[in-house]
């Protein structure tokens, strides 16, 4: 491969200037993006977003700009899936389509990359970042400034896979990228490295974050709040940050190995030389199904928290799910082989790992049935947060139950890697992880923003949502069955056709479903006032973090409460508790904001795109450039201040309504100027 | 699924049986779900209200020994029946197993037939009624060996051989193919495969002798450049022993004999 | 709740704050141990490749040919000293004893390069010989292995040398403290890793 000194890899022809199709896509994305920029420049709102957003450390703000990038590599994710399915509609015997293959194939590895490392992980990382800390009494987590790292280092791989689009290529191996197929010798440009790249430095930061929620949920829940105490969402947090802590270290080994076979032509996976080949899937697995607990746990605690706040009554069976929680994480480990019962480890091995994943299906029913009887003898309302958990459980219900059905190793052999499996993994993944996302998503916007989402459309987003996968995933489980296989560019069956084209309408229903969230939130920020809430308690829920206005002050809590009982808000209420703090208040330590978290972000940014084009120089530039960053931090000693106790009586008497000055809502949040 | 062998026939079977122990679970879940969410919508002043009621012995004991009696059965199924349908079995039957090589290539399947001597792209001939046993590998990357009206896949990798059981309970037409993404060409990697009464596929083997079309090692050579074949390349004879030195290219191990020199460069070649 | 607080004369550094100061250095330090279990998780990973690829010589050498044990004896001194020095270090540091603490880093340094520079002796001469990471997969488990270790030694070395500096310039804060606290936990985590590596990797490949 040609190499430069200055410019490694990196040619013009990188460009795709003949493809129309990602041309008009950079196109679209540039314009798109220069609108943006060239609004806030406009506006002047620089200055303002430097300070208050970009450079922040409050875990409220940072969870609300990972849930910013979950929502535009939706966008992104999902526009790569309608092209999929427009393909596959379209691409039957004579016909074939309009995506060649080297563009198909790097389109399902977008799809699926993006989809659970872009979408998936930061939505719920978004999420915990703006709740956890607020449910259990806290004023941030344990460590801000690496808050902070994490969400731009996620960022930064983010940006890498954006950046494939318009220069160079994806991975055309697949969101798992199993060799020997990623390696050099099959799989020779650029492609394969943005994929390896964008998972190892975004993991590193996933890493990061469950470090660091981890340590905060243990050591810095309030007073009296011992573990049992703890909100159920919290608890899947916590141990959903264990998953992370010990399954993301293998990702990184694993991705390492590839590295190292692809940069300095080693053998751990080649054919021949001493490679191993099936060594992949296991490493890759042992990371890839706790990832997916991870992702499917907090949508868990969502739900019992919505459950129980719109059906009017305690959660049932708290300790049951709780210790379900710890069994399904613990068992996540132990299945990961049910992912390739082909590979021929034999019917011992086989049977095991079946056993083991029927196993999973105990404490997850045991979850669903909690639900159940958690509406049972309430008083249900029919909000949109609680659509998405009715239409979650029957959703789930099936996909766990086709989940369950590939666990039998003798039904997998016929079913693997077919469009059954698609048809399953998304069925838990839209009906599990992204329901209960959407769900959190609208039960704790009026928190984060201080109003909340408009019902109408919301509601019509679900339901579009709902109907939408039904018809474009139910059709798999039937062309599973009809033999078909996954990441088909191109087929000669024309029974699958009609199928397929149900799933490309099943599509145009979803965008209809993303349309319609979008207006929602254009529609909720216009109408704000109307849909101001203005207590911080807006659904009359359980836990602290209603106890707070709505959005809370930045240091939360002008007093650390004490806590007493399981759902300790609905207790305050109930027992005539003043939740509200009042004099006399204390000076509070508090971080500062600080751009070098920015910094860091941009710079792995940088090496993530040198190294991938093998800009040698640029890689021990960068590499350096960081490691002085991070002397520079330690070398800091300006990192906190103390809020004196007056600042806190004035924020705190300054009442709900927005400050004198307009009814925006950029006004009604605290402007912090750093001293 | 429409079985035409007893592999696949024992799978169908086991599919749906495991379906129907999961519907035990699953059909009340959705029921109650609509049931209860109806019941005690809001609206509904009727219904019983227990806001602190949390906890209750007897469902917990009735949700957490439902399933597991459940999965205990299912457990026991497995485990029978993923040793039954172990891909390594043998068929029983009174007729002699007939033995083929495939070997997946980009992008196509190569057949070799031993004993016979002769060998196909794409296109596989066996005879119904009898027990085949496929020895798998790959010259490339890894791929997956289907047959789906047969029965099970097994994935196909370089310097490994894998094995796979099949039978066909009568004469027809299958489609076969290979599940894991192996590439550009991925989607062309299917094959007819042709069960036959076995006098015809004698014949059929006869006749394909007589072809003149050598697969020796260089034209495995030309077979290795990557393309995707339009229509099936028959072979009348094969060079003895090809499939083993295929697996041994890739084999790492302490035996590098001067034969397989030509394959080793071949392979260092195409880095 | 909705104010601007722009007056920087009611921002004030944290001097004072002890107790709050208190428990962000524990959670620090707890915080730094969980860390390094998943640092664990990493090693272990790669000690599992490296069992599985202990024998995927590909026709080329086998650890008994290639390890030096006298060698490998030597480098394993250089670490497990330095952890001896490193424990000395943090004595003198909580005795408050600056330039003591200054002198016995300095020591710790010194022979961890030592460890540093006689693996990648180790490891150029491999390479020369074309026995090199790329020779066989065994090698290249070999060299990820026991390159990841070193590799995680010269960060420590390179945190070390900005502690020292650091010390020097500030004398002993809390902050410093508790970083220096850090330090040599990670230290020790790396001798005790070594320790596997040099039974797991030389001994067995040997014996």
């Amino acid at each position: 491969m040609y190499e430069t000194a200055l410019f490694g890899r990196l040619t013009l022809s990188a460009i795709p200037y003949t493809n129309p199709i990602i041309m008009s896509a950079v196109g679209f994305s540039a314009v798109l993006g220069a609108l943006i920029l060239g609004w806030i420049t406009r506006q002047g709102h620089w200055g303002y977003l430097w300070k208050e957003w970009l450079t922040s450390v409050d875990h409220k703000r940072i969870g609300v700009m990972y849930l910013i990038l979950a929502a535009i590599m939706l966008l992104r994710g999902f526009a790569d899936a309608l092209l999929m399915r427009f393909q596959q509609a379209f691409s039957e015997g004579a016909a074939h389509g309009f995506l060649p293959p080297e563009h198909y194939n790097q389109i399902f590895s977008a799809h699926g990359t993006i989809m659970i490392i872009f979408v998936a992980m930061p939505f719920f990382i978004g999420l915990m970042n703006v709740v956890v800390p607020l449910q259990i009494g806290a004023r941030d987590v344990a460590f801000p400034f690496l808050n902070s790292v994490s969400f731009w280092m996620t960022a930064a791989s983010a940006a890498l896979v954006m950046v494939s689009l318009a220069v160079g290529d994806f991975s055309q191996a697949g969101w798992t990228g199993y060799p020997p197929l990623s390696e050099t010798q099959f799989s020779p440009g650029p492609g394969v490295d943005y994929w390896i790249w964008s998972l190892q430095l975004g993991g590193v930061g996933t890493l990061l974050t469950g470090v660091n929620f981890f340590v905060t949920i243990l050591k810095m829940r309030a007073p009296g709040m011992s573990l049992m105490k703890m909100p159920v969402f919290t608890w899947t947090i916590l141990v959903t940050t264990v998953l992370i802590m010990l399954s993301f270290p293998v990702l990184t080994v694993t991705l390492l190995l590839l590295t190292l076979d692809r940069y300095l032509d080693m053998h751990f996976f080649t054919n021949g030389m001493g490679g191993n080949q099936m060594m992949f899937p296991n490493l890759l697995w042992i990371w890839g199904h706790p990832e997916v607990y991870i992702v499917l746990l907090p949508a868990f605690g969502m739900f019992s928290e919505v459950v129980s706040t719109f059906s009017r009554k305690k959660l049932f069976g708290y300790k049951s799910m709780v210790y379900a929680t710890i069994a399904i994480a613990f068992l996540s480990f132990v299945v990961w082989l049910h992912h390739f019962f082909t590979m021929g480890a034999g019917a011992d091995v086989n049977a095991f790992f079946g056993i083991a994943t029927g196993v999973i299906a105990i404490p997850t029913g045991v979850k669903i049935f909690n639900w159940l009887f958690t509406m049972y003898r309430g008083r249900i309302e029919f909000t949109t947060p609680m659509l998405w958990t009715i239409g979650f459980i029957v959703t789930f219900a099936i996909g766990g139950m086709t989940g369950v059905l590939l666990s039998v190793p003798g039904a997998d052999f016929v079913l693997h890697n077919s469009e059954f499996l698609v048809a399953h993994f998304h069925n838990t993944l839209i009906g599990g992880v992204l329901f209960g996302y959407f769900a959190g998503f609208s039960y704790w916007f009026p928190k984060m923003f201080g109003f909340q989402l408009d019902e109408k459309w919301g509601r019509r987003a679900f339901w579009a949502w709902l109907v939408g996968f039904y018809l474009a995933f139910m059709p798999l489980y039937a062309l599973g069955f009809m033999g078909m296989s996954r990441r088909m560019v191109h087929y000669d069956n024309p029974a699958w056709q009609p199928y397929l084209l149900v799933a490309l309408a099943g599509a145009l229903v979803i965008a209809y479903g993303i349309f319609c969230q979008i207006v929602q939130l254009a529609v909720s920020i216009r109408n704000r006032e109307a849909l101001r809430d203005a207590t911080g308690d807006i659904w009359n829920s359980h836990s602290l973090e209603w106890a707070v206005s709505s959005p809370p002050p930045f240091y939360n809590f002008a007093k650390i409460p004490h806590v007493d009982a399981l759902d300790q808000f609905a207790y305050m209420k109930e027992n005539g508790i003043n939740h509200r703090a009042e004099a006399p208040f204390a000076p509070i330590h508090m971080p500062r904001n600080t751009g070098v978290g920015v910094v860091m972000g941009a710079i792995t940014f940088v090496f993530g795109f040198a190294i991938i084009w093998h800009m040698w120089w640029i890689v021990m530039a960068s590499s350096l450039a960081m490691v002085a960053t991070v002397i520079y931090r330690a070398s800091d000693e300006d990192v906190d201040y103390m809020l004196s106790a007056e600042e806190v009586a004035r924020i705190e008497s300054g009442g709900s309504a927005s400050t004198a000055g307009g009814s925006s809502y950029l006004a009604g949040h605290e402007l912090i100027t750093q001293g | 699924m429409d079985p035409k062998g007893p592999v696949a026939a024992d799978e169908k079977h086991l599919i749906f049986t495991a379906l129907g122990l999961m519907l035990i679970v699953v059909i009340p879940v959705i029921i109650m779900t609509f049931a209860f969410a109806w019941k005690y919508r809001a609206g509904n002043k009727n219904a019983t209200y227990t806001p602190k009621w949390e906890h209750s012995h007897a469902i917990e004991l009735v949700v957490w020994t439902i399933p597991t009696v459940i999965i205990i059965m299912l457990g026991t199924i497995v485990w029978k029946s993923t040793h039954a349908l172990t891909p390594e079995k043998p068929i029983a039957s009174s007729v002699k197993p007939l033995v083929i090589e495939a070997v997946a290539m980009d992008w196509k399947w190569l057949f070799i037939y031993p004993e016979q001597g002769v060998a196909t792209v794409n296109r596989l001939v066996i005879p119904a009624k009898t027990p085949i046993t496929f020895h798998i590998t790959s010259d490339t990357v890894m791929n997956s060996f289907f047959i789906p009206r047969l029965g099970s896949q097994i994935y196909a990798m370089a310097g490994m051989q894998t094995e796979l059981n099949l039978l066909a309970d009568k004469p027809g037409t299958y489609h076969g193919l290979n599940t894991q993404f192996s590439g550009e060409g991925f989607t062309s990697m299917h094959f007819s495969v042709h069960a036959t009464y076995p006098q015809d596929f004698q014949d059929w083997v006869a006749q394909t002798k007589t072809g003149g079309n050598m697969l020796d090692a260089a034209r495995f050579r030309k077979l290795e450049t990557p393309d995707e074949p339009a229509a099936p390349i028959l072979f009348s004879a094969v060079q003895p022993g090809l499939f083993q030195s295929i697996l041994r290219k890739f084999a790492g191990g302490h035996e590098m004999s001067a034969s397989n020199q030509n394959s080793v460069s071949l392979a260092q070649a195409q880095k | 709740m909705s104010a601007t607080i722009t007056s920087a004369a009611t921002l004030q550094p944290d001097h004072a704050h002890h107790d709050h100061g208190h428990d962000a250095k524990e959670n620090a330090v707890f915080g730094f141990w969980v860390y390094l279990m998943t640092d664990c998780i990493l090693f272990a990973s790669l000690f599992a490749t490296y069992a599985v690829m202990r024998h995927s010589y590909a026709g080329g050498p086998t650890g008994n040919e290639l390890f030096d044990l006298r060698y490998v004896f030597v480098e394993t001194m250089f670490l497990l000293f330095s952890s001896f020095s490193n424990g000395f270090a943090m004595i003198s540091l909580h005795r408050g004893a600056r330039s003591a603490t200054l002198k016995w880093l300095l020591l710790t340094a010194l022979l961890g390069l030592g460890f540093v520079g006689m693996e990648v002796h180790e490891f150029r001469h491999l390479v020369m010989e074309g026995n090199g990471p790329d020779r066989s997969g065994f090698l290249s488990a070999f060299f990820s292995l026991v390159g990841t270790h070193g590799a995680h030694v010269s960060v420590g070395l390179i945190w070390m040398s900005v502690m020292m500096w650091q010390l020097f310039a500030k004398g002993i804060t809390p902050a410093i403290t508790s970083r220096l606290l850090r330090l040599s936990l990670f230290w020790h985590f790396l001798d005790i890793v070594w320790i596997v590596v040099f039974t797991v990797v030389y001994l067995m490949g040997v014996l």
